[in-house]
């Protein structure tokens, strides 16, 4: 029996249905994010394991308590708004204390606890200011002591680093892997952004329209998507329409295509029936070769700098591709300079 | 260049301080001399400066009781109203769209009948015979003198009052953050206590706001008293009228308008100064 289970957890709003036969377990400790598209219900998801959205269907059971319709303020978990939503009329140090004040501890260990709290997060020199004061990252931080100085159960983020800058976005999510890390406590993360998924997170779920449509570790879920919406929407693909080539028969290490008439190779894996089928190559697996001695020549379109890569546009028999180089010794190459591209069969990926 | 620049300001805020000093500065200027006027019931109004209105309102027991009345009756629909307003106010703002559009239309209705009109309607409904010691006979109490008392202006004003208290309270809900309340509940608090010290905190302007319009309009009240309080029970602003149209001592009657205008400022500015200290130190 997992921490947290979601089981066929569902939410009609009148006719239409946000989040459908929704499945979830997580273990004690465990890093989770929810991750997908604006509207794809992962707040919703969030917003019934915190309790302030009923639950239409199905059952949430904490730690083996059934929860599913416990109120909010019963519940005691930890929540971090989007909007931090501190309390204004109150210091730093109030507003941490604020929990443990509704759970009735004495002031002494409120003090001992919140200075934990606010220790934690590099804010003790801030207690007494009020949020206004504060930056957008401090805020962020306070929300956090907030939550975790009582101790919940589960943390419950909610977009936590989307009002943030980008540099600053960047710091806090290796801080609060950090913090996560050494609390241990169980936690659950709404995102749209995929590179915050993936670096912070155990495993990532990724929900489209209501549904889940991959429950995988990050690396997992970037090598193997299972489909062409989780294939672009986490990390660049070229996707490609490939048309199966016979011959090579079940026990082929490699399945042959051919990508508009050019051949093209990948790792064996079990094909449906069609003959038209979805393959995916990423940008950063193709690697420029002298021209003809690569799996296709082509010709670089457009190159796009953004400093630790070059991303390259190389028109080719088989459409454009994109192709992403480290930035390192080697020259880059100029537009209209023709090349040969290469890959391994084992990076190209059949969608299903 | 340079004085066009300077007298711009001037210029372009002329019109307002027209219209300020000529509808408001001037009679109250002209008031304020005419209290230190000597009055003669013979001769009336003479140009002789004299402390003698303000003396015999300050030794008179029968102004002090007026007083008295006026501040309390002012107190106490400030209270009431707030007691009613600010819950309305914080229902109105959770309603939902179509909703919340016809139920402030409703809460702000009121406002489009005239006072006098509102306060026959409250003279017929309270009085002996009215609909509401009606309905006491039929539940076998009364018939209680409601009619002609203090408890009929105060239900009245209320009445009038309500929507100045609930539009300060509703425009502070507004700005209010949704997440904050249920930050409050996730950290176990009741929905009782995320009110008090979460949401009430945060509206303490609108609330002051509120019972400062409420105080002021109802300590200077004159159509509800005047028609609801009867002939004997008086209120500061009814005897102000009485001296001016019936004694014809417009300087007593001066006085007294000058005496309520500087109470009701030093009841609002203390009120204000207190409520608005705590807000100030917390949200700047």
């Amino acid at each position: 029996m997992s921490f947290l289970t979601l089981t066929d957890v569902s939410k009609f709003y009148g006719p239409n249905c946000v989040v459908a036969n929704m499945n979830l377990s997580v273990e004690k400790g465990e890093f989770v994010t929810l991750l997908g598209p604006s509207g794809c219900g992962k707040t919703t998801t969030l917003q019934m394991i915190a309790g302030f959205t009923e639950v239409s269907q199905g059952s949430i059971t904490l730690d083996g308590r059934d929860i599913t319709s416990t109120p909010p303020n019963s519940r005691g978990l930890g929540i971090v708004f989007q909007s931090y939503a501190l309390f204004p009329h109150m210091t730093v140090f109030e507003n941490v204390s604020f929990g443990l004040e509704m759970r009735r501890l004495d002031k002494a260990q409120r003090l001992e606890r919140v200075s934990a709290a606010l220790a934690l997060v590099h804010l003790e020199d801030l207690a007494a200011r009020y949020p206004r004061e504060l930056s957008g990252g401090q805020k962020q931080r306070v929300a956090l002591a907030r939550a975790l100085v009582i101790e919940p159960p589960v943390l419950l983020l909610d977009e936590p680093l989307s009002n943030l800058d980008a540099k600053l976005r960047e710091e806090m999510q290796f801080e609060l892997r950090q913090i996560q890390r050494k609390v241990g406590t169980t936690t659950i993360m709404v995102t749209h952004d995929q590179t915050e998924a993936m670096s912070i997170c155990d495993r990532v779920v990724v929900m489209q329209a209501g549904h889940v449509t991959q429950v995988d570790v990050p690396y997992q879920l970037y090598e193997n998507p299972q489909s062409k919406f989780i294939s672009t929407f986490v990390g660049k693909a070229n996707l490609m329409r490939a048309q199966q080539v016979h011959g090579g028969g079940a026990g082929a290490a490699v399945t042959s295509l051919s990508v508009n008439g050019v051949p093209f190779q990948c790792k064996a894996a079990e094909l449906s029936s069609s003959t038209e089928l979805m393959v995916s190559l990423r940008p950063e697996k193709i690697s420029f070769v002298p021209l003809g001695q690569g799996q296709v020549d082509g010709r670089v379109s457009a190159r796009f700098f953004l400093g630790s890569q070059w991303l390259y546009q190389v028109d080719t028999p088989m459409g454009v591709l994109q192709v992403a180089c480290p930035n390192n010794d080697t020259a880059p190459l100029n537009e209209q300079d023709p090349t040969g591209l290469q890959w391994s069969p084992d990076s190209a990926r059949v969608l299903s | 260049m340079k004085l066009v620049a300077r007298s711009t300001p001037w210029l372009l805020s002329a019109p307002a301080m027209l219209l300020f000093s000529s509808l408001l500065l001037l009679p109250l200027t002209l008031t304020a001399v005419l209290s230190f006027n000597v009055f003669d019931y013979n001769t009336g109004v003479k140009n002789i400066f004299t402390w003698a209105h303000y003396a015999a309102i300050f030794t008179d027991d029968y102004y002090f009781e007026i007083f008295w009345r006026t501040f309390w009756i002012a107190g106490l629909t400030t209270l009431i109203c707030l007691l009613i307003g600010a819950p309305e106010a914080y229902v109105l703002s959770r309603m939902g769209d179509p909703w919340r559009t016809v139920f402030l239309l409703i809460v702000l209705a009121p406002l489009l009948v005239s006072v006098v009109v509102r306060a026959f309607g409250w003279s017929m409904l309270l009085g002996p015979r009215g609909l509401v010691n009606q309905v006491f006979a039929f539940i076998g109490m009364g018939p209680f003198k409601i009619l002609y008392t203090e408890w009929a202006v105060v239900i009245a004003l209320v009445h009038v009052m309500l929507p100045f208290m609930i539009i300060p309270i509703w425009t502070s809900l507004q700005k209010l953050d949704p997440g904050v309340e249920n930050a409050a509940l996730s950290l176990s608090a009741s929905h009782f206590t995320t009110l008090r010290r979460i949401v009430l905190p945060q509206v303490l302007p609108g609330v002051l706001s509120g019972s400062l319009i409420v105080f002021g309009l109802s300590a200077s009240a004159f159509a509800i008293p005047g028609l609801l309080g009867g002939r004997r029970l008086k209120m500061v602003a009814t005897v102000v009228y009485d001296e001016y149209l019936h004694e014809l001592n417009w300087p007593l009657g001066a006085a007294l308008a000058l005496i309520l205008l500087l109470a009701n400022l030093l009841v609002m500015l203390s009120y204000n100064r207190v409520l608005e200290g705590r807000y100030k130190k917390a949200m700047g």
